[in-house]
C-alpha cells in the first residue's frame, strides 16, 4: 500500500505555497490535513481528562451536580450554544468562500465568525461575573448557601437547610456536605468552561491571521489549506461546547 | 581505498555557518544536533542529581543532607531524566535525523513545525530549571496529590509548567513522524519494506500523541487546585486523590514506552547490520512495535495497586500486564533467531546491542514480578521497583541510544571515533550499570523501601557497591563525550557506508548534503538486503 | 483535502438540524427520564458532533486515512473513560450505594467573609 508520489515534475511552475519537501500541492495538503486532525486528537485526550473527573464526581455526587447545575443560566447557556453552532455555520461558509475563490466572502464570513465568537465570550464573562458575585467560586469563599439567602424570594431563616429548593426532591446532603461536593462541580465548571474559552480565544486570535490573510488576497481554490485548518480547529471547539452544554447546564432541569 | 576518503564539499554541517542559519533552521538534521546538545546537557545536569542521592545512600544515616534536600534531589533527577532526556532523546536526536533518509524524503512533514518542537523543549527546559534554581520540588517524578496540590510548599507550579510544555514538545514531534511516515515516503517504499526503526518510531509517535495530552490535563488540574483552591483531589470536600493517579498514569505508564519502543527499533537496526542478515520475523517485530503501543495504554493502574483502587479492577490490570509483555518477548526471540547463525561482529555499536539485550531481558523480567499483583503488594515503592525501571530505562533505553548514536556517528558527522576506547566505554557502562543496579534488586526484595535517606544499617554493603557502581557508571558516560568530540576533528574520515550496512540512510554522503538526496531514491528491494551488500572493512584502531 | 464544495444548502441544512436538536435536548431535559435523561441529552449530542464532523469538517469526503486517525483518538478516549470506570464502578464491591462525603464538620472548607 504505497502511498508514495511520483516523481517532482519540473516542467510546469509550481504553486507559490508549494513546501519544497513536497512534490505536489495534493500530497502537502493530504499531509496537513492528517496532521490538524492529529492535533485535533490530543485536543480530545486533553479535554477528555475533565470528562474523567466529571463522569466519576456526577456518579459519585449527583444530588450536588444537579442542585449546582440549576444555579447555571439555562438562557445564558442556550444562547451561547446558539451562537456557537452559528459560528460554525460561518465559517463553513467562509471555507466555502475559499474553495470558490470568493475574497470578498472568505473576509465576511471569517468576520462573522469571530464576532459570534466575541458574543460567546462576552457572555462567559456575565456568566463568571454573576459566579463571582454570588460566592459560587470554589476556594476559601465559597458559599454555598449566599445565592439562596440572597436571591429573589430566598427570604428563609439564616441558618434553616434549604430542604427542598425550589420544590425539588427531598435532599440527602446537609448543607455543609452540599458546601463540599457542590465547589468539586463548580471546580469542574470553572476549569472546563475556561480552558474551552481560552481555547475560543486562541480561535479567535488564529482567525484574525487569517481574516488577514484572506483579505490581503493569499488564498484561491487550488490553496486555501490555512482556512481549512483552521476551521477544523474552530469546529472542534464548537463540538467540545456541544457536550459541555448539556453536561453542566442539564444536569436536573425537571420538577 | 579507505586512504581517499574525503569529507564532502557541501553538507549539511557547513551549508551556513552563521547563528541565525542554525537558529532558523528548517533542516531536520540540524534541530537533531541542536536536540543532541540540549538533552546531554540535560543527561549530566539529571546525573548530577544522582551522584547526591547516591552519596546519601553510602551511609545509613541520613547525614548528607536533610531529608527534604534528598527529597528534593529524587525528584530533579526524576523530572530531568524522563521529560527532558529519555523522553525525546532518541526520537528527537535520532528519528528526527534518520528518519527522513530511511524513507527516501528530503525532510520531515513540517519543518517548521519541528523547529518550533525544539524552541519549545528550551521553553520547558528553562521552566523547569528556573524553578530548581529557585528551590526545586520535593514531591517526587509522580506530584501525588494531597501532597503536591496542597501540603508541599515547593516550586511545583513552575516545575509543573515546565512538563507541560515539554509535553507539547513531545506531541509535535511524534505528530511531525506519524504524517511523515504515511505521505512522504519515495516510491516502491512500501509499509513492509521500511527498516524497524521507523515501524518503532511510527508507534512511538502514536503514543506521544495520544497520551501526553492526558499528563498536560492533569497538570492543569493540579495547577488550577493549587493556584485557586480549587477542590477536584480534595479529600476533605470528597475529592478523590486517586484520581489524580489514574490521570497521571494514563499517561506515565505509555510513556515508559515512549521511552523504550525507539531503543527496541534501534536494537533490531544494529542486531541486522552488525549479524548481516535479515531480521528473523520482519513483519512479527514492526506488529509487535504497535501492540506494546496499544497495549501500554490498558495497564495503567498496576503502578497503583497500594493506591486504594478496588481489587477487582487490580485483578484486571495485573492480567493485562502481562499482555504487554509478550510482544518484547517476541522482539528478544527474534533477535536471537536473527544472531543465529550470522555473521556477528563485536564492534562497539553491537556491545551496547548484546548489553541491550541482557539488561532488557532482566528488566522485563523483573517487570512480571511487579506486574503480579500479590508480589507488587510487598515490591511496591521498594527499591526492587526502583531496579526495575532503571534496568529498562538505563540498561534498554539509554544503551539503545547510545549504541544508535555509535551506528550513526559515522553518517551523521562523517567520522569515526576511537574504536578501542568506544569499546572500553562499552564494557564500562556495562559492568558500571550491573553493580549500580543489581544490588537494588536485592536491597529493594529485602524490603528497603525508596525514597528514604536512611536505611537499616544491615544494607549498607549493598548500597555502598550500587554507589560504587554508579561512579563506574558515570566514567562510562563521560568517556564518549571526549572521543566522540575528539573524533570531529581527528577520526578517520567514514566515508558513506563504513559499516556496509543496509538502508537508505547509508546511501547518502556522510555528513548528508542538506537535501538528503541529489535524486529521489527508488526503492525496489526488499529491507536487511544483505546478500547484496558487499561487506566493508570498518575501521578499528 | 476535500475539494469537494458542498451547496451553501446543505450547510444550512445542518445548522438548521444542530439548533432543532439543541431544542430538543432542552425539552428534554424537563421531562422526568430518571437515568436516561443522561443517555439522552449525550446521544444527542453525539449525534450533533457527527454532523459537524461529517458534514462541517468535511470528514465525508475525507481520505480513509483520516477517517481512521480520527476513530483512533475516539477509541482511545473510550479506553480513557470506559478503564477508569473498572476502578470506580468497583470500589464498593459493586454495591450501588448512594455515596456522602465525609460528614465531619472540620472537614468543611467553611466561607470566608
Amino acid at each position: 500500500m504505497s502511498n508514495a508520489v511520483a516523481h517532482a515534475d519540473h516542467g510546469h511552475a509550481h504553486h507559490p505555497a508549494l513546501q519544497h519537501h513536497f512534490d505536489t500541492l495534493a500530497q502537502q495538503k493530504e499531509a496537513a490535513v492528517i496532521g490538524m486532525w492529529l492535533f485535533l486528537l490530543t485536543e480530545i485526550l486533553f479535554f477528555g481528562g475533565l470528562f474523567v473527573a466529571y463522569m466519576i464526581y456526577r456518579i459519585w455526587y449527583f444530588e450536588a451536580f444537579a442542585e449546582a447545575s440549576r444555579r447555571l443560566s439555562l438562557f445564558w447557556g442556550g444562547l451561547n450554544t446558539a451562537v456557537l453552532i452559528g459560528s460554525s455555520l460561518t465559517m463553513a461558509l467562509g471555507v466555502r468562500a475559499a474553495q470558490t475563490n470568493n475574497r470578498k466572502w472568505t473576509v465576511n464570513w471569517l468576520i462573522l465568525t469571530m464576532l459570534l465568537g466575541c458574543v460567546f465570550l462576552g457572555v462567559k464573562v456575565i456568566e463568571y461575573q454573576d459566579k463571582f458575585a454570588n460566592y459560587e467560586v470554589p476556594g476559601q469563599n465559597y458559599n454555598w448557601l449566599y445565592h439562596e439567602q440572597h436571591s429573589a424570594g430566598g427570604e428563609h431563616a439564616e441558618g434553616a437547610a434549604p430542604a427542598a429548593a425550589e420544590g425539588h426532591r427531598q435532599l440527602r446532603m446537609t448543607p455543609e456536605q452540599l458546601q463540599n461536593t457542590t465547589q468539586i462541580y463548580f471546580s469542574l465548571y470553572f476549569t472546563m468552561t475556561g480552558l474551552h474559552a481560552l481555547h475560543m480565544i486562541i480561535g479567535v486570535g488564529l482567525m484574525l491571521v487569517i481574516t488577514w490573510m484572506a483579505w490581503k488576497g493569499k488564498f484561491d481554490a487550488e490553496w486555501y489549506t490555512p482556512v481549512e485548518m483552521s476551521g477544523l480547529y474552530w469546529h472542534f471547539v464548537d463540538i467540545v461546547w456541544i457536550f459541555l452544554f448539556p453536561l453542566l447546564y442539564l444536569v436536573e432541569r425537571h420538577q | 581505498m579507505l586512504d581517499t576518503l574525503k569529507i564532502p564539499q557541501r553538507h549539511y554541517l557547513n551549508a551556513g555557518h552563521s547563528l541565525k542559519s542554525w537558529l532558523l533552521t528548517k533542516d531536520h538534521k540540524r534541530i537533531a544536533i541542536m536536540y543532541l546538545l540540549s538533552i546531554s546537557v540535560m543527561f549530566f545536569l539529571g546525573g548530577l542529581f544522582a551522584v547526591g542521592v547516591r552519596l546519601e545512600l553510602a551511609t545509613p544515616q541520613g547525614d548528607f543532607v536533610s531529608a527534604d534536600t534528598y527529597n528534593k534531589f529524587f525528584t530533579m533527577h526524576g523530572v530531568i531524566m524522563v521529560f527532558f532526556f529519555l523522553i525525546p532523546s532518541i526520537p528527537a536526536v535520532l528519528g528526527n535525523f534518520l528518519i527522513p533518509p530511511m524513507i527516501g524524503a528530503k525532510d520531515l512533514a513540517f519543518p517548521r513545525i519541528n523547529l518550533l518542537s525544539l524552541y519549545i523543549y528550551w521553553l520547558g527546559g528553562l521552566f523547569t530549571l528556573a524553578a530548581m534554581v529557585m528551590g526545586g520540588v520535593d514531591t517526587g517524578w509522580t506530584f501525588y496529590t494531597p501532597y503536591s496540590a496542597s501540603a508541599s510548599n515547593t516550586h511545583i507550579i513552575p516545575t509543573a509548567l515546565g512538563i507541560f510544555i515539554a509535553g507539547f514538545s513531545s506531541i509535535l514531534t511524534g505528530l511531525n513522524c506519524v504524517v511523515t511516515i504515511h505521505r512522504m515516503r519515495a516510491p516502491g517504499m512500501t509499509w513492509f519494506r521500511l527498516p524497524l526503526f521507523v515501524w518503532a518510531h511510527y508507534a512511538t509517535s502514536l503514543v506521544q500523541v495520544l497520551g501526553t495530552p492526558v499528563i498536560a490535563i492533569t497538570i492543569v488540574m493540579l495547577f488550577v487546585e493549587r493556584a485557586f483552591g480549587f477542590g477536584i483531589f480534595d479529600a476533605a470536600r470528597g475529592g478523590d486523590p486517586v484520581l489524580f493517579q489514574h490521570l497521571f498514569w494514563f499517561y506515565s505508564h505509555p510513556a515508559v514506552y515512549i521511552m523504550i519502543l525507539p531503543a527496541l527499533g534501534v536494537q533490531s537496526e544494529l542486531i541486522s547490520a552488525f549479524s548481516r542478515k535479515r531480521i528473523f520475523g520482519y513483519s512479527f517485530v514492526a506488529f509487535s512495535s504497535l501492540a506494546i503501543a496499544v497495549f501500554g495504554f490498558i495497564v495503567w493502574a498496576h503502578h497503583m495497586f497500594v493506591a486504594g483502587i478496588s481489587t477487582y479492577a487490580a485483578m484486571v490490570f495485573s492480567f493485562l500486564s502481562f499482555s504487554v509483555a509478550i510482544p518484547s518477548a517476541v522482539k528478544m526471540f527474534n533477535w536471537s533467531a536473527t544472531l543465529y547463525k550470522g555473521a556477528v561482529s563485536f564492534d562497539t555499536p553491537m556491545l551496547y546491542a548484546y548489553g541491550f539485550m541482557g539488561l532488557f531481558a532482566i528488566g522485563g523480567l523483573t517487570g512480571l514480578f511487579l506486574a503480579t499483583l500479590g508480589v507488587d503488594v510487598h515490591m511496591h515503592d521498594t527499591y526492587f521497583v526502583v531496579a526495575h525501571f532503571h534496568y529498562i530505562m538505563v540498561g534498554g533505553a539509554i544503551m539503545g541510544y547510545l549504541g544508535g548514536l555509535h551506528y550513526w556517528w559515522p553518517k551523521i558527522t562523517g567520522r569515526m571515533y576511537s574504536e578501542f576506547f568506544s569499546r572500553v566505554s562499552a564494557i564500562t557502562v556495562f559492568v558500571g550499570f550491573n553493580v549500580t543496579f543489581f544490588p537494588q534488586l536485592v536491597v529493594g526484595y529485602l524490603g528497603m523501601p525508596r525514597r528514604y535517606h536512611a536505611y537499616p544499617d544491615e544494607m549498607q554493603v549493598l548500597n555502598v557497591m550500587s554507589s560504587a557502581g554508579a561512579t563506574v557508571l558515570a566514567l562510562g558516560y563521560v568517556l564518549p563525550v571526549i572521543y566522540f568530540l575528539w573524533s570531529l576533528n581527528y577520526g578517520p574520515v567514514a566515508g558513506p557506508n563504513p559499516w556496509g550496512a543496509s538502508g537508505l540512510e547509508w546511501q547518502m554522503q556522510s555528513p548528508p548534503l542538506p537535501e538528503n538526496f541529489t535524486e529521489v531514491p527508488e526503492v525496489t528491494h526488499e529491507p536487511y538486503e544483505y546478500e547484496h551488500i558487499v561487506a566493508k572493512e570498518t575501521h578499528l584502531v | 483535502m476535500s475539494d469537494h464544495v458542498s451547496p451553501v444548502s446543505l450547510y444550512v441544512t445542518i445548522f438548521a438540524a444542530l439548533m432543532i436538536l439543541t431544542g430538543v435536548t432542552v425539552a428534554a431535559a424537563y421531562l422526568n427520564l430518571g437515568q436516561f435523561n443522561f443517555t439522552v441529552a449525550i446521544g444527542i449530542a453525539l449525534f450533533k458532533a457527527s454532523l459537524v464532523i461529517w458534514y462541517f469538517m468535511h470528514v465525508k469526503w475525507q481520505s480513509h486515512m483520516t477517517k481512521l486517525t480520527l476513530a483512533a483518538g475516539l477509541f482511545f478516549l473510550t479506553i480513557l473513560l470506559g478503564m477508569s470506570l473498572i476502578d470506580y464502578a468497583s470500589r464498593n464491591d459493586f454495591r450501588d450505594e448512594p455515596r456522602l462525603p465525609p460528614a465531619n464538620p472540620d472537614s468543611v472548607i467553611a466561607p470566608g467573609r
